[in-house]
């Protein structure tokens, strides 16, 4: 079942320089339950297209639905979690409080507050950290905190948007690891936004490879690695055969640009 | 998992304690330096500030002066009298009655002499006199910065109040407060209102606009992404102010109020001017000027100081046990 629809999406954004073409004739197909990354070097739109689903942007042309709605009504029926990538938690409150926040505004009664808190905790295994203020928590540990508070609600979608950027290559491996593990467990559909060839081969089903000037998609590559992933499979001649064709896209899409 | 904590709370707590200390040890000669300099200077400025007296003391006292008579020296200025006659003009310049400019000590001994010295209910007590000002100080304080917030609150979330109001908040900082001081009695003691009120409100006038723009500040702080978190949930306007923007705010509102609890200070003092109060600091102040008694004037000056770093030292305090709990200082 398709989730999230484009339809040759435009979006021109008017700056005092003149207009730039952030996003030009993006047509995607996204189905419930896929990992899809986006790649692609600055300027290239894929943040813009995450902020379109979201409905932080406002697209100049074209179609696009999620969940069969527009994307301002998804929004309202909040059908997605977002992860920036800076962990935007609130210092004055708890881990724990951070996390129930989106839900007091739903309006979440108290006691469900607590319980959806304390196992959305569990899956990012910060459940001893609830009472602890985040900067007590290192910046993994912070960034997880933030996955969880946009899985609190049970929302089917998860926009990422280069969550794990600002982390070391260590933590950000085993933050890869959970991601996929969380994804097998609850199955919601993933739209991740990276800088990174391995974490995108590692990570998803389907790699969207965009280039910029104006932001387009310059391949979409089908991922044929098995759904169970250990760390290691990195070493294998068919990951290493996936990232080299991310890599040849990511070049001809600079090439033509 | 093997992230552990980075560090558990409070623990470092005792040594930054430790290094406050001996940065504070460090940092106290220059203060003091600073401190006994400006006190020379003011015993300095007292010799010529005071010479006419000492002359005419000196004179009284058949000491020989140039020139000899008063009528002569009337028109001199204090540098010329002193150098005329420095030993004599030294010599009586830190004990008179009514100097023109008071030496530290006499402030200091009329400051002791009119707090501890006195029952509390006395006319003479500072304290007494500092206790009526500070009851409108707090109560325009109160009114000033809740009608700070409420304004930037409005200035915030419309574009319309952005345009519309702020220019007229800059206007009103621009009247001195000495011109609309007695309107604001005459009128509100026409419809009947006086006492505490009309004080109260002089007080507020001067302390809202400190708390509106720096309310304006803190409440357009929040970064782009923690707003667009807020949309994320589909968060209403109200929402985001209570949650977001109220909190993110807060050190830039305790900046604003300890501006606002001293301006409110000097409104409550200006605001017992015109009445031709009583009492209260600035009765003092109105008082000491009618009968010439420099002191008391100095005296009252210094007590309004210590109640307002009194009053200061109060919301720092509150500051940094709120904003320590909140984990927005460290």
């Amino acid at each position: 079942m398709t989730v999230i629809s484009a339809r040759s999406l435009d979006l021109t954004f008017q700056t005092g320089d003149g207009a730039v073409h952030a996003l030009s004739g993006i047509s995607l197909d996204i189905a419930e339950g896929e990992f899809i990354s986006f790649i692609g070097p600055s300027g290239c739109g894929k943040t813009t297209f995450l902020r379109c689903v979201a409905a932080l942007e406002q697209p100049t042309g074209g179609s696009l639905t999620v969940n069969g709605m527009t994307p301002d009504e998804a929004r309202q029926a909040r059908a997605y979690g977002y992860v920036f990538q800076a962990a935007g938690l609130y210092p004055w409150r708890t881990i724990g409080r951070n996390v129930t926040l989106p839900l007091e505004i739903m309006g979440y009664p108290k006691a469900e507050r607590r319980e959806r808190m304390e196992r959305v905790l569990r899956l990012v295994e910060l459940d001893q950290f609830a009472g602890k203020y985040p900067w007590q928590l290192s910046g993994g540990m912070q960034q997880r905190a933030s996955i969880a508070r946009a899985l609190a609600f049970d929302a089917p979608i998860l926009l990422m948007d280069e969550p794990f950027g600002a982390l070391d290559e260590i933590v950000r491996d085993r933050l890869n690891e959970e991601l996929l593990s969380l994804w097998a467990r609850t199955n919601k559909t993933m739209l991740f936004v990276t800088h990174s060839i391995p974490e995108a081969v590692y990570l998803s089903t389907r790699i969207v490879v965009m280039s910029p000037r104006p932001g387009r998609i310059a391949d979409v590559i089908e991922n044929p690695l098995p759904r169970e992933r250990p760390l290691d499979i990195r070493d294998t001649p068919e990951f290493l055969a996936v990232a080299h064709r991310v890599r040849e896209g990511l070049r001809e899409g600079m090439a033509a640009a | 998992m093997t992230d552990t904590p980075l560090s558990a709370p409070g623990a470092s707590v005792g040594r930054s304690g430790r290094v406050a200390l001996r940065r504070l040890g460090a940092g106290l000669w220059p203060v003091l330096v600073v401190v006994a300099a400006l006190i020379a200077l003011w015993y300095l400025a007292c010799i010529p500030m005071n010479a006419q007296g000492s002359l005419l003391e000196a004179e009284r006292a058949e000491i020989a002066v140039t020139p000899p008579t008063a009528a002569e020296r009337r028109d001199m200025g204090g540098l010329a009298l002193t150098a005329a006659n420095p030993t004599v003009a030294a010599a009586g310049a830190f004990a008179q009655d009514r100097p023109r400019l008071p030496a530290p000590h006499q402030v200091v001994a009329e400051l002791i002499d009119s707090t501890i010295g006195l029952r509390l209910t006395s006319k003479r007590s500072l304290v007494f006199h500092a206790g009526i000002t500070l009851g409108p100080t707090l109560l325009g304080f109160a009114i000033g910065s809740l009608a700070g917030i409420l304004l930037a609150v409005g200035i915030v979330h419309s574009r319309v109040m952005d345009l519309s109001v702020m220019p007229w908040a800059i206007a009103s900082q621009t009247i001195p407060i000495l011109a609309i001081a007695p309107m604001i009695i005459v009128v509100l003691n026409s419809v009947g209102i006086q006492g505490l009120l009309p004080k109260a409100i002089i007080s507020a006038y001067l302390s809202f606009f400190p708390v509106t723009v720096g309310m304006v500040k803190g409440l357009r702080a929040p970064a782009a992404s923690d707003l667009d978190l807020m949309r994320t949930w589909n968060a209403s306007t109200f929402r985001t102010l209570v949650s977001l923007r109220l909190p993110t705010s807060l050190p830039y509102l305790f900046a604003s109020l300890k501006i606002a609890v001293a301006a409110a200070l000097v409104g409550a003092i200006i605001g017992e001017l015109p009445t031709g109060a009583v009492r209260g600091l600035g009765a003092r102040l109105l008082a000491g000027s009618y009968y010439g008694q420099t002191i008391q004037i100095w005296s009252a000056l210094f007590a309004a100081a210590i109640v307002a770093a009194a009053l200061v030292a109060l919301i720092t305090g509150i500051e940094r046990l709120t904003l320590r709990r909140m984990g927005l200082a460290r």
